[in-house]
């Protein structure tokens, strides 16, 4: 009876059994806050170093510097959530930051929004194709997105052909944007904290949000029970095609000057965050905020290995063992959650 | 669940098709180079060719073996890199190069070794533990040689880029692919380590209760494959005559490719190491025909990539039917339940 219940409101796959969804809640607690803690220490432990970590120029660069990151966090926790991977982001940003940004050549006086809308424009059309090839030829995205990723970035380069878009052409109102702020917080900030917090409400509490876990956690059953699997996977692959796009614009905001090479290995580096963030890389699980909060920690490193003097050369190294570390603790935390669940079933069948 | 002897039948029939599909792929590509450029056909322009994909052909090799069990490195290039890295380092400081090849090898097998234990003993998705020493051997490269470069290696190594084996037109690292790959073709198709190579990639549960022992030959074959890597490392290093910190970068993709192209299923249990060969050459030449008609080197990806999609559409029309869940990504509950899933399709 009460497993009935449990499996009509969670279609999720989650596994019967009348404690699981408070455990499940539980442990989706834990991953948060385990990363949560992860943070804090990290920024204590760095300010008592060294206090300039904490001021106002420094946080600012900081959370600028997550903006795109932890944007393309967020289409990529869509996309891991469906057990499935989208390595074409980066790619995906580089041609729309280029093709974007490079609109402002020919004319000077576009407004701003129009040059957004051509690079969400971009970014869906590559979505949407990406999407298309998954969902309705069913082959694994892996393989897909890796073929994109090459494809997409040969395009940049023969559009690029050698060139750049070079600050001068930007005008003011475009270059501003990430340094924009209000009552010291940088406005862009906001911005993405605001669409990530959208982003994360969607999946967690939408109908279609909760079936891309359920796709994940077990796609045959998802498609047994009657979710439609092809057009959920297609959305998330257009949702994080679209992202990417937006961050392309935000990337050239950002940086004033895209060449070809724009937004290569973002990819990997994005998927880390993810991961990091409490994401698990066989989809199912995971919430779009870690995702956020582990491209925050991402740059948080990097930032205090600057102000801490340490070489940057270290950074890489670190955000692989993190990532390393970030998995196994995932995989240690559902073990025992197995574990507790299993004493949990013998209890009730006795 | 279809009996497995006749899904093996199919996946030979299949490969067979595939392989005489890429020998033709190859001949065009041949037809192709020789109609646009008449400096295609000429032995230096082979030489070349050859010398400039040694080192991707060599990492192929293990990571065919990687995907046909079921699992995936693509910490590859990060090991070529942390190799070519320590080799400078050593080499800067006055190490004598024996024991620097030794010193090589051993991290390389540590390196593969790590992957490999992560996977099999802590039970981790081979696709996110190769993301994370991707980085990780790649900021080992960084720590050791930072932005410098060491280039003041002996004339006696740095040939093998220009010099071919003694009486051959064959460069070195051709000739190490060729030995290779006659031995890791041996391995995968005439001994049981091969068939449970096989075996283990089609139906892990299977394998493990028909007492192949998954976990150690997978963990072997992420070692080898370190191995194998940092062997390229080395070539790598020579030919260039240079290591820095980046030597490789992003070499982990074209591997893959390559070997998708070679007819081997990312989902495990498929492929031949003939068809991977092939698979090289057409890459190869395919880069090697482009650049002689001048078309944007760079570019060539958008070539790779539609062939990489023509790849996994090709058989995927024949079977269009059957789930597409890749092994790596169903960690371990996943894979009893898509099994379970299997049986109502």
């Amino acid at each position: 009876m009460t497993t009935a219940v449990t499996q009509r409101q969670e279609p999720a796959g989650a596994p019967p059994g009348a404690g699981s969804r408070r455990l499940t809640e539980r442990v989706f607690r834990i991953r948060e806050s385990g990363i949560i803690a992860v943070l804090l220490v990290f920024v204590a432990v760095t300010t008592a170093i060294q206090p300039a970590f904490l001021n106002e120029q420094n946080l600012k660069f900081l959370l600028i510097n997550t903006t795109v990151y932890a944007l393309l966090a967020l289409g990529e926790t869509m996309v891991v959530v469906s057990r499935n991977v989208d390595l074409s982001i980066g790619s995906v940003l580089g041609l729309s930051a280029y093709v974007s940004a490079g609109l402002f050549g020919p004319h000077p006086g576009l407004p701003v929004p129009v040059v957004f809308l051509a690079g969400l424009g971009i970014g869906l059309a590559c979505g949407i194709a990406n999407g298309l090839m998954v969902a309705i030829g069913r082959v694994p995205s892996l393989v897909v997105t890796l073929a994109t990723l090459y494809i997409i970035r040969g395009i940049d380069i023969l559009i690029v052909g050698g060139n750049e878009v070079v600050a001068q052409t930007l005008p003011n109102s475009f270059t501003s944007i990430p340094r924009a702020s209000v009552l010291g917080v940088p406005y862009l900030a906001i911005v993405i904290a605001v669409v990530i917090g959208l982003g994360a409400y969607y999946l967690r509490s939408f109908r279609s949000g909760r079936e891309l876990y359920a796709i994940g956690s077990n796609p045959e059953a998802a498609r047994l029970a009657g979710l439609p699997v092809g057009r959920r996977v297609l959305a998330a692959f257009t949702a994080s095609g679209g992202i990417a796009g937006l961050a392309g614009v935000l990337w050239a905001a950002q940086y004033q000057t895209v060449d070809s090479t724009a937004g290569t290995g973002y990819e990997l580096t994005v998927i880390s965050a993810v991961v990091v963030g409490g994401v698990a890389i066989f989809g199912g699980s995971g919430s779009a905020v870690g995702a956020a909060i582990g491209a925050l920690l991402l740059s948080s490193i990097n930032s205090a290995l600057n102000v801490l003097g340490i070489s940057q050369l270290w950074l890489e190294a670190i955000s692989g063992f993190l990532l390393l570390l970030a998995i196994t603790l995932d995989r240690v935390i559902s073990l025992r959650l197995q574990a507790a669940l299993r004493r949990r079933s013998a209890g009730v069948g006795t | 669940m279809e009996p497995d002897r006749h899904r093996l039948g199919v996946a030979a029939q299949r490969a067979l098709r595939w392989e005489s599909g890429l020998a033709l792929l190859v001949v065009a590509i041949v037809i192709f180079g020789a109609v646009s450029s008449a400096q295609f056909l000429t032995p230096t322009n082979f030489f070349n060719t050859g010398v400039t994909s040694g080192e991707i052909a060599i990492m192929a090799l293990p990571m065919t073996l990687i995907i046909i069990s079921g699992e995936i490195d693509l910490s590859v290039a990060s090991i070529l890199g942390a190799s070519s890295a320590l080799l400078g380092y050593l080499w800067s400081r006055h190490w004598p190069m024996l024991a620097i090849f030794v010193m090589v090898a051993l991290v390389g097998i540590v390196a593969g070794l790590i992957n490999g234990l992560l996977v099999t003993r802590v039970g981790l998705p081979s696709l996110a533990v190769t993301i994370g020493t991707l980085a990780l051997y790649r900021g080992v490269a960084l720590i050791l040689l930072g932005p410098n470069t060491i280039s003041n290696f002996p004339a006696s190594y740095t040939n093998i880029g220009v010099i071919a084996v003694p009486r051959t037109d064959i460069p070195w690292n051709v000739a190490i692919f060729i030995v290779l790959a006659i031995i890791f073709g041996t391995v995968l198709h005439a001994t049981a380590t091969g068939r449970s190579i096989f075996a283990m990639g089609a139906s892990p549960e299977a394998a493990l209760f028909a007492g192949i022992r998954v976990k150690r030959i997978k963990t072997t074959l992420f070692a080898v494959s370190g191995l194998v890597c940092a062997m390229a490392g080395v070539l790598w290093t020579f030919r260039l005559a240079t290591a820095v910190q980046n030597n490789g970068l992003g070499l982990e993709l074209d591997v893959v490719a390559v070997v998708l192209l070679g007819g081997v299923s990312i989902f495990g249990g498929k492929g031949s190491l003939l068809g991977v060969v092939l698979g090289v050459i057409a890459f190869a030449a395919l880069q090697n025909a482009l650049l002689l008609t001048n078309f944007n080197q760079e570019a060539t990806g958008i070539v790779i990539g539609a062939l990489l999609l023509i790849s996994v559409f090709a058989p995927n029309v024949a079977s269009f039917r059957r789930a597409a869940v890749p092994r790596w990504v169903r960690g371990r509950f996943g894979a009893q339940s898509s099994s379970i899933g299997a049986d109502h399709d």
